[in-house]
Formats: C-alpha cells, sequence, structure tokens
C-alpha cells in the first residue's frame, strides 16, 4: 500500500466498511451491555460516576439543611453519622477517583491515537465491579444500614461489633472491591500510556494529559494497595476477632490510620492531578498557543506524586507522635506547594502569552483555580504543626479541604464537561447556561465554605448533628447552608443543560480549534476510534503539521484497514514510539460482566457472613477469570501484517515490550506494595512494644525456612522451563511446570504448618495475628502460583503456547520473581526476625 | 578532567527510570528520616543532639541528587537542533528528560534540606 493507494475512493471506502464491521456493537437490549469499546464503556462510567456525584451532593443538602439553625432536628445523630460517612466515602470512592478514570478511559485513546486501550475488557470488568460495588455501598443508607463511623474509619469505634453494624463491613467490603477496580484501571491507563501511543509520539511529544494520567495511574499503584492491606487487618478483625487495632491484646488502632493515610493523602493529589490535567489541555487550545514550561509541568506532576507520599501523617498530628516525626511530615507538607505552584505558574503564564478567548471552559478553569488557591492557602496553615492543633477536628478543616476539593477537583471537572462535551456528544453546552451555572457555583461555594473558616476558628467541631444557640454560630451556618443550596442549583442547571442537549443541531468538528489529537474525532461518531493511526512530528499535530486531519481521513497514516475484520491497534516503544507491533483487542463479551458478578459476589456475601456462598463466587470467579485468560495471547494466522509505507510489524510479541507482560510487571508492583503494608504493620508492633516479637512464641524457623525453600525450588522449575521450553525443549519445560505446580503447594502447606503446629492462636492477640496475616498472605499467593503454573502446562498441552509464542510462560515467571521476593520477606520475617530480636 | 566528565555524562543512558532517580532518592532519604526518628524514639526514648548517621545519610542524598542533577544539566545541553527544542527528534527527546530530571533533581534537593531542618531544632522525643 502506497501514498498513491489512498487515492482511490473506492478502496478507502471499502477499508471503512471493513472498519465498521470490525468495530460494530453489540445490539439487543441485553446484548449491548457486552461492549467493550471506549467510546461507550468510558461514557457509561461516567454517567454512573456523576450520578453517584449528585447522590452524594444531596447526602450533604441534607446536612446542610439539619445545620441551617441551632437544635435543629430535621435528622437525629445515627442518621447525622450515616449521612457524612456516606457522602465523604462517595464523592472520594465513587465519585471523585472512578471519574478520572471514566474521563480517561473516553479521553486517552482518542489522544494517543490509538483504536482502544490495550485491554478493553479490562475497562468492562473495572466499570461493572464500580456499578455494583457503588449501588452496593449507597444503598445501605435506604436500610439505615449505611457505614457510620466517618470516611477514615477509625478503630476501635468501627472494630467493635457492639459499637458499629454491619455498616463497617459494608465500607470496608464494597469499597475494597472499587480498589480492586482502580487498581485495574491502573494497569489498563499505564500500559496505554507507555505502549499504546502512535508512531512518532516520543516522550516529549506527548500531551500531558497523558503525562498526568500516567503519574497518577503510578500513584494508584503505592497508595490503593496499603488500603487494601488496612481492609484485610480491619475485617480479619472485625469478622474473626484477630486483634490488630485492640490495644489491650498488643494491637494498636495507630496502625489503622497509618494505613489508612498513606493511602488517603496520595489520594487527594490521585483526584487532583488528572483534573488539573484537563486544564493543560483546554488552556493552549483557549489562549491559542503552545503551554509553556512542558518540562515544568512534568516537573510538577512527578514531584507532587513523591512529595505526595510523605505527607500522611499530617492527618495524625494530633495522635501524640514524636515532634521529630511530625516535623518530617510538616516539612514534606510545606514542600508540596512547590510543583504545586510551578504548573499554576505555567498556566497563568501561557494565559499571559497567548491571546486568549475567554470561553466557557475557560472561565470554569480560572474560576476553579481561584478557589484551588485559597484551599491551598489554607493547606499550608493547617501543615503547620501548633496551628493544626487549633484547628483539628473543627469546621476550618472543612472548610479547607473544600476549597481544595471543588477547586482542584470539581470546578475543573466542569470545565472538562463544557470542554469535551462536543467530543462525546458532537454537540456544545449552552455558553449561557454554562456561565450562569458558573457564578451560581463559585458565589455558592465561597458563600458555603468561606463562613466555615469562622465557624472553626470560633470553635464548631466537625462530625456534630446540632449545636447549641448560645455558641453564637446560627448566622455563620445559615450562610453555609444558603451557599451549599445555591450552588446545588448551579450543578442543577447544568443537568439542566445536559438535558436539554440532545436535540441541539450538531457542533463543526473540532468546534474550539484545538491543536491536539482527540479533536479528530467526527461529530458522527465512528467506533473505530481513528480511521488511521498518525505519525506524531510535533506537540499540536492539528495545528502544526500540514494537512494532519485530511491524511488521517483519507487513510494516509497506518493501519488505515481491518483486512482480517479484528480490531487492532499499533504497539510502540516506551521512549520514542518506535512502532513494536500490532495488538488484536478484546471484542465484545459477557465474560467481563460475569467476572465481576462473581468477584462482587465474594465481597458482599462475605459482609452478610456467607462464607460458603462467598468462597462458591470465588471458585465461580476463578473460573471466569481462567476461562477470561484463555482466549488471550492467541497466536496469529500470519506472524505479520503490512500497516501501510512498508512497514510491516508482527501480530505476536512477549516479554516486555508485549503489553501482556507489563500488566502483569504493574499487578504484581501494586501487590507488592499491599504486602508491604502487612509487613509494616509487623514492625510497627515491634516499635511500640516493647515485648514484640514476644520469645519463644513464634512459628519457628525450619517450617518459614522449608516454605521458602520450597518456593525457591517452584521459582527455579519455572525460570528453568521458561529456558528450556524458549531453546525448543517442550517436554522438559512441561515436566518442570507440572513439578514448579507441584513445589508451589508443598510451600502452601509448609507456609502454613509453622504458625498451625506452634499453636498460634490468631484471636488471642496481634503478634500471632499478624504472623497468620503474613503466612496466609504468602501461602495464597503460592497457590496462586500453582494455578498459574497448571494454566501454562495447559496451555503448552493445548497448543496455545509454543517455543516461538511463550508469552503466557513469561508471564508466570514473572510472577514466579515477585513470589519469590514476597516468601523471602514474608518467611525472614516470620521466621528470623524473632531470633534476631 | 571536567570535559571527561562531561563527555562521560553525556553517554549515559536517559530514560523515564533515570528521570525519577532525584526523588526517589528524596523518598528513600525520607522514609529513612521516619524510620530512624520512630525507632530511636521508640526503643531508646531519644536521638542524640548531633547525629551522626542521620547527618551522614542527609549528605549523601543530597551529594547523589546533586550528582544527578549535574548529570541532567549536562545532557540537557547536548548539541543539535534548533531552539526551541519541541521537535520529535531524538535530541530533543533526550533534552527533554534529562531537562525535567534536572528540575526534579532541584525539587529533591529542597525536599531533603526541608525534611533535615527540624533534626537541627529539635533534641528530643517529646
Amino acid at each position: 500500500m502506497s501514498l498513491h493507494a489512498q487515492d482511490d475512493p473506492g478502496l478507502r471506502h471499502a477499508q471503512e466498511e471493513r472498519l465498521r464491521a470490525a468495530w460494530k456493537p453489540p445490539e439487543g437490549w441485553l446484548r449491548r451491555w457486552t461492549d467493550v469499546n471506549n467510546n461507550r464503556v468510558g461514557v457509561w462510567y461516567t454517567l454512573t460516576a456523576f450520578a453517584f456525584m449528585l447522590f452524594a451532593g444531596v447526602l450533604a443538602l441534607i446536612m446542610r439543611t439539619q445545620l441551617a439553625v441551632p437544635e435543629n432536628d430535621l435528622v437525629g445523630p445515627n442518621t447525622f453519622n450515616q449521612l457524612f460517612t456516606l457522602h465523604g466515602s462517595a464523592m472520594m470512592f465513587l465519585f471523585a477517583v472512578p471519574m478520572f478514570e471514566a474521563v480517561s478511559i473516553i479521553l486517552l485513546p482518542q489522544l494517543l491515537g490509538a483504536r482502544d486501550l490495550p485491554f478493553p475488557r479490562l475497562s468492562a470488568f473495572g466499570y461493572w465491579s464500580f456499578l455494583i460495588g457503588g449501588i452496593f455501598v449507597l444503598g445501605s443508607i435506604f436500610f439505615n444500614a449505611a457505614p457510620d463511623g466517618g470516611w477514615f474509619m477509625y478503630p476501635p469505634l468501627t472494630t467493635r461489633t457492639d459499637l458499629s453494624g454491619l455498616g463497617a463491613d459494608i465500607w470496608m467490603l464494597g469499597l475494597s472491591f472499587i480498589e480492586v477496580s482502580s487498581v485495574a484501571a491502573a494497569v489498563e491507563l499505564i500500559v496505554g500510556v507507555l505502549k499504546c501511543r502512535p508512531p512518532g509520539m516520543r516522550l516529549n511529544l506527548m500531551p500531558l494529559y497523558a503525562w498526568y494520567i500516567l503519574v497518577v495511574a503510578v500513584m494508584i499503584l503505592f497508595a490503593f494497595p496499603p488500603l487494601i492491606a488496612g481492609d484485610v487487618l480491619f475485617e480479619m478483625e472485625r469478622l474473626l476477632g484477630w486483634p490488630f487495632f485492640t490495644a489491650e491484646k498488643g494491637g494498636d488502632p495507630l496502625l489503622w490510620q497509618h494505613l489508612f493515610w498513606i493511602f488517603g493523602h496520595p489520594e487527594v493529589y490521585v483526584i487532583f492531578l488528572p483534573s488539573i490535567a484537563l486544564f493543560a489541555m483546554l488552556i493552549p487550545t483557549f489562549a491559542r498557543r503552545h503551554l509553556l514550561g512542558y518540562p515544568y509541568i512534568v516537573l510538577a506532576a512527578v514531584g507532587t506524586a513523591f512529595l505526595s507520599f510523605g505527607l500522611w501523617v499530617h492527618h495524625m498530628f494530633a495522635t501524640g507522635l514524636p515532634k521529630i516525626s511530625l516535623a518530617f511530615f510538616s516539612a514534606a507538607s510545606q514542600a508540596v506547594v512547590i510543583p504545586t505552584g510551578v504548573q499554576i505558574f505555567a498556566f497563568i503564564a501561557t494565559l499571559a502569552a497567548g491571546r486568549v478567548i475567554f470561553s466557557t471552559p475557560l472561565l470554569y478553569a480560572t474560576g476553579s483555580l481561584a478557589i484551588f488557591v485559597i484551599g491551598g492557602l489554607t493547606g499550608v496553615m493547617v501543615a503547620i504543626v501548633p496551628f493544626d492543633w487549633q484547628a483539628h477536628d473543627t469546621y476550618f478543616v472543612v472548610a479547607h479541604l473544600h476549597y481544595v476539593l471543588i477547586g482542584g477537583t470539581l470546578m475543573p471537572l466542569f470545565a472538562g464537561l463544557y470542554y469535551y462535551w462536543p467530543l462525546v456528544t458532537g454537540k456544545k453546552l449552552s455558553d449561557r447556561m454554562g456561565r450562569t451555572a458558573f457564578w451560581m457555583l463559585f458565589a455558592g461555594a465561597n458563600l458555603a465554605f468561606f463562613p466555615m473558616h469562622l465557624s472553626g476558628l470560633m470553635g464548631m467541631p466537625r462530625r456534630v448533628f446540632t449545636y447549641p444557640s448560645e455558641l453564637g454560630l446560627g448566622g455563620l451556618n445559615l450562610a453555609s447552608t444558603l451557599g451549599a443550596f445555591l450552588f446545588a442549583a448551579g450543578v442543577l442547571v447544568v443537568v439542566v443543560d445536559m438535558a436539554l442537549s440532545p436535540p441541539r443541531a450538531k457542533a463543526k468538528r473540532n468546534p474550539w480549534d484545538a491543536g491536539t489529537l482527540e479533536w479528530l474525532a467526527h461529530p458522527d461518531d465512528e467506533d473505530w476510534g481513528i480511521r488511521s493511526v498518525p505519525l506524531i512530528e510535533t506537540r499540536y499535530p492539528i495545528w502544526d503539521q500540514p494537512g494532519f486531519v485530511a491524511k488521517v481521513d483519507e487513510g494516509r497514516f497506518f493501519l488505515p484497514d481491518a483486512e482480517e475484520g479484528r480490531r487492532e491497534t499499533i504497539i510502540t516503544s516506551v521512549l520514542d514510539a518506535r512502532p513494536v507491533a500490532v495488538l488484536r483487542l478484546g471484542t465484545p463479551s459477557f465474560v467481563p460482566m460475569l467476572t465481576a458478578i462473581a468477584v462482587g459476589g465474594v465481597f458482599i456475601l462475605t459482609t452478610y457472613h456467607l462464607y460458603w456462598w462467598a468462597l462458591a463466587s470465588g471458585v465461580v470467579a476463578l473460573g471466569f477469570i481462567l476461562r477470561w485468560l484463555w482466549s488471550t495471547a492467541e497466536i496469529p494466522e500470519k506472524p505479520c501484517k503490512p500497516i501501510g509505507h512498508g512497514l510491516e510489524l508482527p501480530l505476536y510479541i512477549a516479554g516486555p515490550q508485549a503489553p501482556g507482560w507489563w500488566a502483569m510487571f504493574i499487578t504484581m508492583l501494586a501487590d507488592a506494595t499491599a504486602f508491604s503494608g502487612l509487613v509494616f504493620g509487623y514492625f510497627f508492633f515491634w516499635t511500640v512494644h516493647t515485648g514484640f516479637p514476644p520469645p519463644g512464641a513464634g512459628p519457628g524457623a525450619a517450617w518459614p525456612m522449608i516454605a521458602l525453600a520450597l518456593t525457591a525450588a517452584s521459582w527455579g522449575a519455572t525460570l528453568a522451563a521458561r529456558e528450556l521450553h524458549r531453546r525448543g525443549g517442550v517436554a522438559p519445560a512441561r515436566l518442570l511446570l507440572g513439578a514448579g505446580a507441584l513445589l508451589s503447594i508443598g510451600s502452601v502447606g509448609a507456609g502454613l504448618a509453622g504458625p498451625w503446629l506452634s499453636g498460634l492462636d490468631p484471636a488471642a492477640a496481634a503478634y500471632p495475628a499478624i504472623v497468620w496475616t503474613l503466612a496466609i498472605w504468602t501461602a495464597a499467593h503460592a497457590g496462586i502460583a500453582a494455578i498459574a503454573q497448571l494454566y501454562a502446562l495447559a496451555r503448552s498441552l493445548a497448543g496455545r503456547t509454543t517455543p516461538s509464542h511463550d508469552a503466557d510462560v513469561g508471564n508466570v515467571t514473572l510472577y514466579l520473581h515477585f513470589l519469590l521476593f514476597t516468601a523471602v520477606v514474608a518467611y525472614a520475617t516470620i521466621g528470623l526476625f524473632p531470633e534476631v530480636a | 578532567m571536567i570535559e571527561r566528565l562531561r563527555a562521560r555524562a553525556r553517554s549515559l543512558n536517559v530514560t523515564l527510570w533515570t528521570l525519577i532517580v532525584p526523588p526517589t532518592v528524596w523518598a528513600a532519604h525520607f522514609l529513612f528520616s521516619y524510620l530512624w526518628a520512630a525507632i530511636r524514639c521508640a526503643k531508646t526514648g531519644s536521638f542524640s543532639t548531633a547525629p551522626g548517621v542521620f547527618w551522614a545519610c542527609t549528605i549523601l542524598a543530597l551529594l547523589v541528587i546533586l550528582a544527578s542533577g549535574w548529570i541532567a544539566r549536562v545532557q540537557s545541553r547536548t548539541p543539535g537542533d534548533h531552539p526551541p527544542h519541541e521537535e520529535g527528534t531524538e535530541t530533543d527527546r533526550l533534552r527533554f528528560l534529562a531537562y525535567a530530571t534536572m528540575l526534579l533533581a532541584g525539587l529533591s534537593f529542597v525536599g531533603v534540606l526541608f525534611t533535615a531542618a527540624p533534626v537541627l531544632f529539635l533534641s528530643d522525643c517529646r
């Protein structure tokens, strides 16, 4: 195929027909929900997160109505506790984080000129998990069973079953399920940014949105797993009575606070950075120039990501830690101001240097920056320890966090809504309604939250359902309530604007005259994502590459056809985006949805103590996952295919070039982080208790060392299997995989034998509980290793893995590397550390 | 001598991994500081007024950050191609990554100083 071949309209038409057929969405009232294409899944995801936001907003309005006047009795204390807990939890877990994932699923493939993200079925799985978990958690309030311990769920209030009911379990298990789907989204987004860029889009040409998403997705890998580890400990305590957080049995409630805030503070930046990333896209468009300080923005994103992990204790300034520890975290909290300021100045400089068109999205952007800066300034105040002691747990903090989140997340998302609505629907939203709504939101937010600074400093504590009139807080609270309703009315105007959109006329293509790739989208949307995958030479190709849009549309770039009727996209190298392979993408299927239902079953049934049913659901989930995996890494019908311009790319790749390898690597990184959260728990107990580990009470050194030796042998067998297999030794490789599986199963037994035979009772004290937890975690991973080894063996026997197509064996080996690391740390900790200490 | 070092620095590989060297050093130093203080205070109830181990690690962290910043600065001035260095070329990609690394080195340097400052002023575990 040459450039000139594309001159033939007949050929182009035939290509379009083939692409259309390959990307045809499933039809029928049930089947349409099996869709996995990013344009649809992304829209479902966004609408669901938006609906959850409205729900959580209504909860806030009920609270504000209750607090409008002193000694009000609209709701009682019990309901009020549920309202603020659910409001905070839903806004964080069911709106802010999922919304960034949802928007990225829509935008990222467009921005990267990819037909879809590398694992479309994983996106669909993430969506269904989110939907099920979200309804489960939010629905609880209708049964008076919502969580009521605050969004951070501090023990012992929440771990003692006589003080808190089912709500705590619903929070813990429902949101754990959603955290799993967030990690799945992180895998998808990281691999998408690193491996699915169009040819030529080197790292220095990547849209800044993609930089932000890469950084945020990596943050999720390190921020969410500690909370998952905390959730595990928490539920073990609630359901089985293992006393991790019970002081009288050697536990410590502060351990939960550490694990929660190691997640909780980076989380703030996880939701702030993707929203600010929208500015990096829309500001150049309306400043009519390239963004100034591209490397400075990358500095800001990466720098914020790192520093944000050194802030968690600033939520714990009042817990009595040594001042020296508090001071470290106070210092890091001050330092994070630097990168945050840098990016804001880069935006302001771009606007100052450009010819600004003051559009509705830009109005939202500038307004939210103003609100965010106020929240940032009070943030610097509460980062100072003595000030924080005064303001801690007062409405001052409520004011601070709402300024940050409304200015840093919610309003930027509205800016993005007005900016990207034409991309998704082909139609513009109303400027008049948008501006009206903006001023209502802007005035409402300030009216609602500014008085809270004052009421907080006057002594109004957080999370109280009412207050006496003698305190003189009535006027300020009434103002806050009026502001909240004005803000809600603004949101309502936006909702009405969206509802009025369908009958409106289509806007022209690229209505804002932007320069980045996503605006190639046509108002009459096609499902194929992009007509041909372009060669990128600049940061703003639509502005700077002559005839760019026409060349894409006429299929003059890469992969303009779907000859084999398959959904495909191009895989490129990480640094320089050199074409590496053509990836065949997942097609519509019931499997992601069914897997989500089965995995959800595990969490939901456990909540109601239906353990056997939960186990059955887990087995079904494993079956679906294996069924799903079985269809991946298929051996293509031919080794290579041409993608135009004389380029021929392989249809199968394995190892560090392949998306599947990266997915395994990233997943295991998250897994290792969760594990390190548990190890942190062990050593945390060691620092706070003099008698930890109690002499002579441990599992001994022998069994842990035997378990470690068996794991190492299993790892060696798998490594040898990979090497022999690659050299054509199929039969010995199969034998080694089988032997590896047996060794893994052996290490499960040996790992559990230590605590079992030494009679450690996990319900008796924190020490046996944490030893059991580390042993079970490691043994469970060895069990998964056995399944993985048998899976690779089965693939080989079925002819789906061959010496030249060995991605499965490579990925299983990668898993075993991580297993070995886990086993070394876990067994050295429980087996050898008591000897040393 | 300096010229030879410069040539050596320029020939080093630049990737996403080298980009995160300076902030990773900050993170390692931060984690060390936190654990050092937590363990000292929990196990001995105090830390010395001139903690040698702490300052040695701080100086080491600063030196590593300085070195990576200096290498990045040299690499960010790799000749070839025209300003403003925003093209899709090998050199401009390298210059960009190196420049961002240099900026991160600056931030990380300040970050380590911030973290170390409390040890100058506080002298016990209260």
